[in-house]
C-alpha cells in the first residue's frame, strides 16, 4: 500500500494556532477545520486514497496566496494545492500534516481578448466555462479532458492535462501564454503573457505539468482558437486490433491528422453498449471512432480518404456520420465508456500509459496475460491518435486482497508501457498513484536532475510532498551527489 | 583556443566533471553569434553526436544526434512528406554563416518560424532530451512518445536555454505531414495599423491561416496552408474578407516569400545595422513599432499577425536597447544581431524583474553550479 511521509507531530500539535494565523490572513469562514467540513477534501479524482488534511484555506486574492505561503514557508509547514480535486492520480491527496490551498474561489474570467486571441482567467476556472465565455463569438479552448466540465484550468495546467482533441490541438502546454504564480517563498512571478514567446528559460514550461509541486497558479493567460467550421466522425469496426491498429497507422502515414482518433477494445464496447445503446457493433475486436474537422470541402475529403483506409485495413464494419446528432452518438459511447464500466464492476481504477501506436497488439496481448495472472477484468480505452492507453482494471474493493491485486496489476501494465518504449503516464500525471514506479522509467541520475529543479524553486520542499518523486532527497544532499563516470552512486536512502 | 571533441557522452561527463571549463557549446557553428557575446576559450565540439537514430513516420518521432544537420533532418522528414511544424528559420545568411545549423542548436535557441502562430513553437515539439550536466552527469528526459506528462517536462527547459544547462547529445521532435499545397492573399495598400486589423480578422476567420505577416511597402501577406480543395474554398473566402485590393500567389511564390520572412531575408541590411527581434501581442505591433520609429530611423517588418517584429537600426554603441525596450510596454526584445563588442556589453536578452532573474539564477546553479557551460551566454552573472 501506499506510504506517504510521517507527519510531523510538532506541527500537527499546532494545528488550533495555525488556523488563528491563517484567519488573520483571510477571511475567516475561508479557514476549514471541522472534522466533517474536512472529510470532503481527503481524497480527489483517485479515491482509493484518502487523508483528511489538517486545515484548508481558500484564499481568494494572489496577495492572500503569497502571504500563506510566506507564513508557511517561515513555519515550516506543508502545502497541498487543489483545484476542483479531480486529479485521478492522485496529485491533490492531503497529508496529515499539511494545509490543502483550495483555489476555487479564484473563479473569474478577468480578461477576454479576442484580438489577441486569448483570455486571461483565475485558475479556479473551469475549463468548459472558458468556452463558454468565448463561444459566442465562435472561439473554444482546445484542451479537453473528459473531467472539463469540472475540472479547473490551475489544475489542468498543474497536470499538463489533455483530452481527445490532443494529437491535432496539443495538451495545455501548447494552449497557454502565461502565468502568474506564486513561489514557496510568497514571491509572485509573472511568465509570458498575451505574446507568444518569451526568451529566457521556459519556466511556464517546466511549471506546466508540474503537479503543484513548484508554485502556485493564481492566473492563466490561455490561447483561444476559432472553432473549426464543421466535423463529421467515422465509426469503423474491426474483426483484430491488429487490423485497428494499422488502419490507425495508415491514416497518420498518409497525411492526415484527425481532430480524434479512439479505439475501444471489446469489453469496452460491450459495456459502453449496455449503458448508452449507441448501436455499436458488438461483433468485433476493436472499434475506432475518426473525427476530422476543418473546412466542410476538406473534412468531405478525408472522410472519403479514411474511409478508403479503413476497407483496406479489412473493416467490418462502417459508418459515416452525416449529421451532428449521428457524430454525437458515435461519441456518446466513448464518452461514457468509464461509468459505462462502472456499471459492471463494484470498482474499477484507470490507468494513463503511452505507447509507440505500432506496439498496440502486443501491449494488449501481454494485458490479457496479466489479467489471467492476477485474475481480474480489463477494458481499454484508447486515444489511438497518440497512443495513449488507458486500461480500466475492475476490482472489488471489498473483496479480500482485490485492491492490492488491481494495484499489482496497474503497476505491471505501466511497466509493459515502459519496456516497449512508452511512458508511465500520457495525461493524467504521477501522482502518488506512480510515484513508486518512476524508477522503471528514470534512472537515479535523471531524477536528481528533475529534483534540482524542484529545489530551485522550493527549497524546503514544501510544496506537495510526498507526490510524483519515489525518494526523498533533502535539496543539500542533491547538491553533494557524487559524479562517477557521468553517473551517480546510488546513495543507500530510505523509501517511504 | 582548445577544442574538445568527445565521441560518446561518457567522454564528454569526464570531460566535464574533471576539468573547470568553461566551455563554449558548438555544433555546426551556425549560431555563435547569436546571445551575448563572451570569451570562453575552450570549444566543446559535439558534432560526433550526429546522425538520425530513429525516424518513424507513422509515430510522428524522429530522433537524433544533437548535432545532425538540420538539411540532413529536413531531406529525411520530405521523403515521407512530412516536416518539423514550427517552420525551423535558418539564420546561417543573416549571421554570415554558411551551415543552416544543427537540431541541436535549433532546440537551444527556440526560434520558430511563421507557422508558430498555428503550430505552435520548437518547445511546443520538442519530446526528448540526453544529455550531460554541468555536474557530469549523463540524463535523459521526456520519451520518444508524442503524449507525455511523466515528471518534470525538462526538454521545455533545453528550448532557448543557448546551451548554458547542459551539453544536449540527443534530442527527439515530434513531427507533422506537411501540407500538400499552399497558396499566400497578398493584401495590397494596408498601413502598419490598418495591416493588424486585417491580419487580426484573418486569424479570427475559420480560414485556418498558418501565416500572417506584414511587410511595409509589399503588403499584408496571409497564407492557407491543406489540401488543394480546401486551400481553394478557404482562399476565396479570405479574399471576400478583404476590402482592400489583393493578389493571390501560387504555391512556388508562396514557398519563397515564406521563406524569406522565416529567415529575414527580406529585410536590406547594411554590414554594421543592429537587427532586434520583438515578441508583443499581435495587436500592439503597429503600436510598438510606431514609438521605435519616432526615435531611430528603422527599417522593419511584422511577422505571427503583428506579434513578432524584426526591426534593423544603424549602428549604435548602445544598439538602441532603451528606445527599443522603452517601446515594448509588453512582451520582450532580444539583441539579434550586432558586433561583438555590443552584444559584451549590451544585455542581449530582455532584462528580467529581480525575483524571476533570482529564479532563472537558481535554474542554472540546479544544472551548471560551476558556471562551465556556455556561462554569460545569456546573462553577465551567471
Amino acid at each position: 500500500m501506499l506510504k506517504m511521509p510521517l507527519p510531523d507531530q510538532a506541527i500537527m500539535a499546532r494545528r488550533v494556532e495555525i488556523a488563528t494565523a491563517l484567519r488573520e490572513m483571510v477571511p475567516r469562514e475561508n479557514v476549514v477545520d471541522g472534522e466533517r467540513s474536512l472529510k470532503v477534501y481527503e481524497s480527489d479524482g483517485l479515491t482509493m486514497y484518502r487523508q483528511p488534511p489538517l486545515l484548508v484555506v481558500l484564499p481568494e486574492t494572489t496577495a492572500q496566496v503569497s502571504a500563506i505561503l510566506s507564513y508557511c514557508h517561515r513555519e515550516g509547514i506543508k502545502i497541498v494545492p487543489r483545484g476542483a480535486g479531480t486529479s485521478l492520480s492522485g496529485g491533490a491527496l492531503p497529508l496529515a500534516d499539511g494545509i490543502v490551498m483550495g483555489m476555487a474561489k479564484f473563479n473569474k474570467i478577468i480578461d477576454v481578448d479576442f484580438g489577441n486571441r486569448c483570455a486571461v482567467v483565475q485558475p479556479g476556472v473551469t475549463n468548459l466555462a472558458i468556452t463558454k465565455a468565448v463561444e459566442h463569438l465562435g472561439f473554444y479552448y482546445a484542451p479537453d479532458p473528459s473531467s472539463q466540465i469540472a475540472c479547473t484550468i490551475g489544475g489542468n495546467v498543474a497536470e499538463n492535462s489533455g483530452g481527445v482533441h490532443c494529437l491535432k490541438y496539443g495538451l495545455t502546454t501548447n494552449n497557454i501564454l502565461g502565468l502568474e504564480c506564486v513561489l514557496p517563498t510568497g514571491e509572485i512571478i509573472r511568465l509570458g503573457g498575451k505574446h507568444l514567446d518569451s526568451d529566457g528559460y521556459d519556466l511556464m514550461g517546466i511549471l506546466t505539468g508540474s503537479e503543484g509541486l513548484l508554485a502556485v497558479i493564481t492566473e492563466v493567460t490561455v490561447r483561444i482558437l476559432q472553432k473549426p467550421e464543421t466535423a463529421r466522425a467515422l465509426l469503423i469496426g474491426f474483426p483484430s486490433s491488429e487490423d485497428a491498429g494499422q488502419c490507425v497507422a495508415d491514416v497518420i502515414s498518409e497525411g492526415i491528422i484527425p481532430g480524434g482518433m479512439e479505439m475501444m477494445d471489446r469489453p469496452a464496447i460491450h459495456a459502453a453498449e449496455d449503458f448508452v445503446h449507441a448501436d455499436y457493433p458488438r461483433d468485433v475486436e476493436a472499434l475506432l471512432i475518426v473525427e476530422l474537422d476543418g473546412p466542410a470541402v476538406e473534412v468531405d475529403d478525408l472522410v472519403e480518404r479514411v474511409a478508403g483506409i479503413a476497407r483496406r485495413n479489412n473493416s467490418a464494419n462502417l459508418r459515416i456520420s452525416n449529421s451532428e446528432a449521428e457524430r454525437l452518438l458515435f461519441w456518446a459511447g466513448r464518452k461514457a465508456a468509464f461509468p459505462a464500466v462502472g456499471r459492471i464492476s463494484p470498482d474499477y481504477v484507470c490507468m494513463d500509459g503511452t505507447i509507440p501506436r505500432k506496439r498496440l497488439p502486443e501491449v494488449l496481448r501481454g494485458m490479457a496475460e496479466l489479467s489471467r495472472k492476477y485474475q481480474l477484468r480489463v477494458a481499454n480505452v484508447f486515444h489511438a491518435g497518440d497512443g495513449n492507453l488507458h486500461p480500466l482494471i475492475l476490482f472489488d474493493a471489498n473483496a479480500e486482497g482485490e485492491t492490492e491485486r488491481a494495484e499489482s496489476f496497474g503497476a505491471d501494465i505501466l511497466r509493459l508501457c515502459v519496456k516497449v518504449g512508452g511512458v508511465l503516464t500520457g495525461e493524467h500525471g504521477v501522482g502518488v498513484e506512480k510515484r513508486d514506479l518512476m524508477p522503471a522509467m528514470f534512472s537515479e541520475t535523471d531524477l536528481a536532475v528533475q529534483q534540482r529543479v524542484k529545489c530551485a524553486f522550493d527549497g524546503k520542499g514544501l510544496l506537495n510532498p510526498g507526490k510524483v518523486f519515489p525518494l526523498l532527497h533533502a535539496c543539500a544532499e542533491l547538491g553533494r551527489m557524487k559524479v562517477h563516470k557521468g553517473q551517480l552512486a546510488f546513495p543507500d536512502l530510505p523509501r517511504f | 583556443m582548445a577544442t574538445f571533441s568527445p565521441g560518446t557522452e561518457l567522454e564528454l561527463a569526464e570531460l566535464i566533471s574533471s576539468a573547470p571549463g568553461p566551455y563554449k557549446i558548438d555544433g555546426l557553428n551556425s549560431k555563435q553569434r547569436l546571445g551575448r557575446h563572451t570569451s570562453i576559450t575552450h570549444r566543446l565540439d559535439l558534432n560526433k553526436f550526429s546522425g538520425i537514430t530513429a525516424y518513424e513516420p507513422e509515430e510522428l518521432v524522429l530522433e537524433a544526434g544533437a548535432a545532425t544537420p538540420l538539411a540532413e533532418i529536413l531531406a529525411a522528414l520530405g521523403d515521407t512528406n512530412q516536416m518539423l511544424a514550427f517552420e525551423p528559420p535558418d539564420f546561417g545568411m543573416i549571421l554570415g554563416s554558411n551551415s543552416h545549423g544543427s537540431l541541436g542548436g535549433l532546440l537551444n535557441v527556440g526560434f520558430s518560424g511563421p507557422r508558430r502562430i498555428k503550430a505552435g513553437a520548437v518547445r511546443d515539439h520538442v519530446l526528448g532530451v540526453r544529455g550531460v550536466t554541468g555536474r557530469g552527469e549523463i540524463f535523459k528526459a521526456g520519451a520518444r512518445v508524442v503524449k507525455n506528462v511523466t515528471g518534470y517536462d525538462m526538454p521545455k527547459l533545453m528550448a532557448g536555454s543557448f546551451g548554458t544547462l547542459a551539453a544536449l547529445t540527443s534530442v527527439t521532435f515530434k513531427v507533422l505531414p506537411r501540407p500538400e499545397t499552399e497558396v499566400t492573399v497578398q493584401v495590397l495598400g494596408a498601413n502598419d495599423q490598418d495591416a493588424m486589423l486585417v491580419m487580426a480578422q484573418a486569424m479570427q476567420s475559420s480560414c485556418e491561416v498558418s501565416g500572417a505577416a506584414h511587410v511595409p511597402g509589399l503588403g499584408t501577406l496571409l497564407r492557407l496552408e491543406g489540401i488543394a480543395s480546401s486551400v481553394q474554398a478557404r482562399c476565396g473566402r479570405l479574399v471576400q474578407l478583404q476590402e482592400k485590393p489583393c493578389d493571390v500567389l501560387d504555391q512556388a511564390a508562396s514557398r519563397q516569400m515564406w521563406q524569406r520572412i522565416r529567415d529575414c531575408q527580406i529585410l536590406r541590411l547594411s554590414a554594421d545595422d543592429v537587427l532586434w527581434r520583438l515578441s508583443v501581442p499581435p495587436v500592439l505591433g503597429a503600436a510598438t513599432m510606431a514609438r521605435i520609429s519616432k526615435y531611430a530611423p528603422c527599417t522593419y517588418y511584422f511577422d505571427w499577425a503583428g506579434g513578432l517584429i524584426w526591426a534593423a537600426l544603424p549602428f549604435a554603441n548602445d544598439g538602441h536597447a532603451g528606445t527599443i525596450r522603452n517601446a515594448v510596454s509588453e512582451g520582450h526584445a532580444f539583441l539579434f544581431k550586432a558586433s561583438d563588442a555590443v552584444r559584451a556589453t549590451v544585455p542581449v536578452f530582455h532584462p528580467q524583474p529581480h525575483g524571476l532573474n533570482r529564479l532563472s539564477d537558481r535554474i542554472k546553479q540546479a544544472f551548471d553550479p560551476d558556471g562551465k557551460l556556455n556561462p554569460g551566454r545569456m546573462y553577465l552573472e551567471n
